[in-house]
């Protein structure tokens, strides 16, 4: 299905068709491959300049993956990664080797965890730097007068750029990490859980700079998350994955109000609320997810799905577009009225 | 009716320090708080505030070079007497018998907390054959039976299993199966569910629910996550740098916060029924490191109604600031 020019008026900097990423598992002497791990099963979404998809999901569904497949960090076993590069379209997934160095200044990323992201030992002004160094920009003094203006930029005080990361607590090195990914101007900036290993109070002035940093540089974001309240904080669409697939993606508050998958209804119910008055009944998902390396057969989600059908259980539904950009893979999506999640104080 | 209830377990003025070559550590500086039957009580703070050297002081697992420098942890036994335990000594016959016994403790990272080597069985046969006069046997049908009752699907099987071949939800419910193989009157959980995905965690805090309406047990459930605090906790006890900054029912906590850094963690989070891409207000700062400990107020660096002259020079006791609550801030005389 194609849906990369749906009908927005904006324009798309990014369009990932048929993704999939299969890792193959071996066994015995020779190592004969007896299956795979199916962890990007044909995804297809696409992003629009200047706004923040966020991909959403349990451990293992493939979201972190599917990310690494778009920068080429790996290869892609199938499908398409459209990224339009000054009015020209490339797909990443299949460019020679020796553009995709010009194309990775394109795309940058943010790391979940800056303690194990930022090397110990390097100073400040070497790990933002680097990255003009490697694709050659500027001498020496150019280099160093920019990472003044990133660090400036992030909220970190220049004067601070001889020293090392161990001296910064982990919100100012998650800043550090924001810097450097913004070194080279990129247009996609690809976040792969980048508040999940801050402390609550230390989150929401990432959040915010994040938000901040995008309305000024006119970044696009692709963030990857498994906390639906960060996620629904900072996002403009969402796509929920399950099991490698993409089972719904729509703009944030329809999603939030009116789910229209099992799946994402039960996973917006599982969120406890910070509010005691909300203890509101939940809806407890039996079982596990599925195994990417054996997944059950037609829809990923119906041995845990609450509204399965003997269709379920045989076929995989297709992607539909259910309302203007609400994108839906479920049988039953057009006859199930599913639970949102309230507004407080409504 | 709470109030002629005796607490299960009560913690007075708990300090706990670390003492180190570059200095020592107050991790946990001058706690107190109860603990009822039946109830939840939840611990949140944010990393370093000492919730979890708190638990580790109740059950006296502090590791070295950390140990209790002065406070009292008594404990009311089945039987109706006190035992104080801090004045046992870590390793005596007495404050094994409460762990595992009087106390069970489900620790955040199950994969861990359990040993690689032996099979979960073995692991409850275990804690079984240490705390009740039963015989091989018979420890093994009450670990099958305690596996059954935290919803571990075909238990004969699994107890021969080892940690590693069970996904994280399983390993954290046969976690709890362990904690709970005595029958503990009290159940320290700490961030039982933090290392989980939402609706894994979601079958944890309701199997937690179900086993405490079942038994009757106290839980003290130590998080991060004001939203987990909100959905399970009674009682709500917030710390911040070793000390407690504020108490209260889990409804006042949330609906009327008293201390600053109450008010503050409560908006800065971002929530699940909020506004879109609206700018959260956050709180300024960060953490201070443990050796530099802010004088006065440990918060007063980070507070917007910081009092100069008194917050950065005197520590506010915690007292309390309307029924059945307590707070530590200048602002409530």
């Amino acid at each position: 299905m194609t849906n990369g020019d749906a009908g927005t008026g904006k324009s798309v900097l990014l369009d990932v068709r048929g993704l999939k990423k299969y890792f193959p598992i071996r066994r015995g002497i020779l190592q004969k491959t007896i299956g795979h791990v199916k962890a990007v099963d044909d995804v297809t979404f696409f992003l629009n300049r200047g706004e923040t998809l966020s991909l959403v999901g349990e451990s293992g569904c493939g979201k972190t993956t599917t990310s690494r497949c778009i920068l080429r960090a790996i290869t892609p076993t199938a499908g398409q990664v459209l990224l339009s590069d000054n009015g020209e379209v490339v797909d990443v997934a299949t460019v020679p080797k020796n553009r995709l160095r010009s194309l990775r200044r394109q795309m940058q990323m943010i790391f979940q965890d800056p303690f194990s992201s930022l090397n110990p030992r390097m100073t400040l002004l070497d790990i933002v730097g680097e990255p003009l160094l490697v694709h050659g920009v500027g001498n020496d003094q150019e280099r160093t007068d920019r990472v003044v203006e990133l660090l400036n930029l992030v909220g970190l005080r220049p004067e601070y750029m001889r020293r090392y990361p161990h001296a910064f607590s982990g919100g100012q090195r998650q800043r550090i990490g924001i810097a450097r990914a913004l070194a080279l101007n990129p247009r996609l900036v690809v976040a792969d859980e980048p508040v999940s290993a801050l402390d609550v109070s230390v989150q929401a002035q990432i959040l915010n700079l994040l938000l901040e940093l995008q309305e000024r540089l006119g970044l696009t974001y692709l963030f990857v998350a498994h906390d639906l309240s960060v996620v629904k904080h900072i996002s403009e669409r969402v796509a929920v994955m399950y099991v490698g697939r993409i089972v719904e993606t729509a703009p944030t508050e329809e999603l939030f109000a009116s789910p229209r998958h099992p799946y994402t209804e039960a996973l917006m119910s599982a969120v406890p609320k910070p509010d005691p008055r909300l203890r509101s009944e939940r809806i407890v998902l039996e079982g596990e997810v599925a195994d990417p390396a054996n997944t059950p057969s037609g829809c990923h989600f119906h041995p845990r799905c609450r509204y399965a059908q003997a269709v379920c259980r045989e076929t995989a539904p297709a992607q539909e577009e259910i309302a203007p950009n609400h994108f839906v893979s479920c049988h039953r999506a057009a006859e199930l009225s599913l639970r949102g999640v309230a507004r407080s104080g409504a | 009716m709470r109030n002629d209830t005796r607490p299960l377990l009560s913690v007075r003025n708990l300090r706990t320090s670390f003492f180190q070559d570059e200095g020592t550590t107050k991790a946990v500086d001058g706690a107190s708080f109860d603990v009822f039957p039946g109830k939840t009580l939840g611990i949140v703070g944010e990393s370093g505030c000492g919730k979890s050297v708190t638990a580790q002081s109740i059950l006296r697992i502090v590791d070295r070079p950390g140990r209790i420098v002065d406070g009292e942890i008594v404990l009311t036994r089945a039987d109706g007497s006190e035992i104080d335990l801090v004045k046992l000594k870590a390793n005596s016959r007495e404050i094994r018998s409460v762990r595992g016994g009087d106390i069970g403790l489900i620790f955040q990272e199950p994969m861990t907390s359990f040993s690689p080597v032996h099979t979960v069985g073995e692991q409850i046969i275990e804690a079984v054959l240490l705390h009740s006069e039963v015989g091989k046997k018979e420890a093994r049908l009450r670990g099958i039976e305690a596996l059954r009752s935290v919803g571990i699907p075909k238990p004969e099987r699994r107890i021969d299993e080892y940690s590693f071949e069970l996904s994280g939800g399983l390993r954290q419910r046969a976690m709890i199966a362990v904690a709970l193989s005595c029958n503990p009157r009290l159940l320290i959980a700490d961030e039982p569910t933090t290392a989980l995905d939402v609706t894994t965690q979601a079958q944890i805090l309701d199997l937690l629910r179900k086993i405490q309406q079942e038994r009757g047990m106290a839980i003290m459930l130590i998080t991060h996550n004001l939203g987990v605090v909100a959905e399970m906790a009674d009682d709500v006890v917030v710390m911040y740098l070793g000390k407690v900054v504020e108490q209260g029912k889990v409804d006042d906590i949330f609906h009327d916060p008293k201390h600053p850094y109450t008010k503050a963690l409560l908006q800065s989070i971002p929530s699940i029924d909020s506004t879109p891409r609206l700018k959260l207000p956050t709180i300024s700062g960060s953490i201070p490191h443990p050796f530099n400990r802010p004088k006065g107020c440990p918060f007063h660096p980070r507070c917007v109604s910081a009092i100069a002259g008194r917050c950065d020079v005197e520590e506010p006791p915690l007292q309390a600031v309307g029924e059945g609550r307590k707070a530590s801030c200048f602002l409530y005389p």
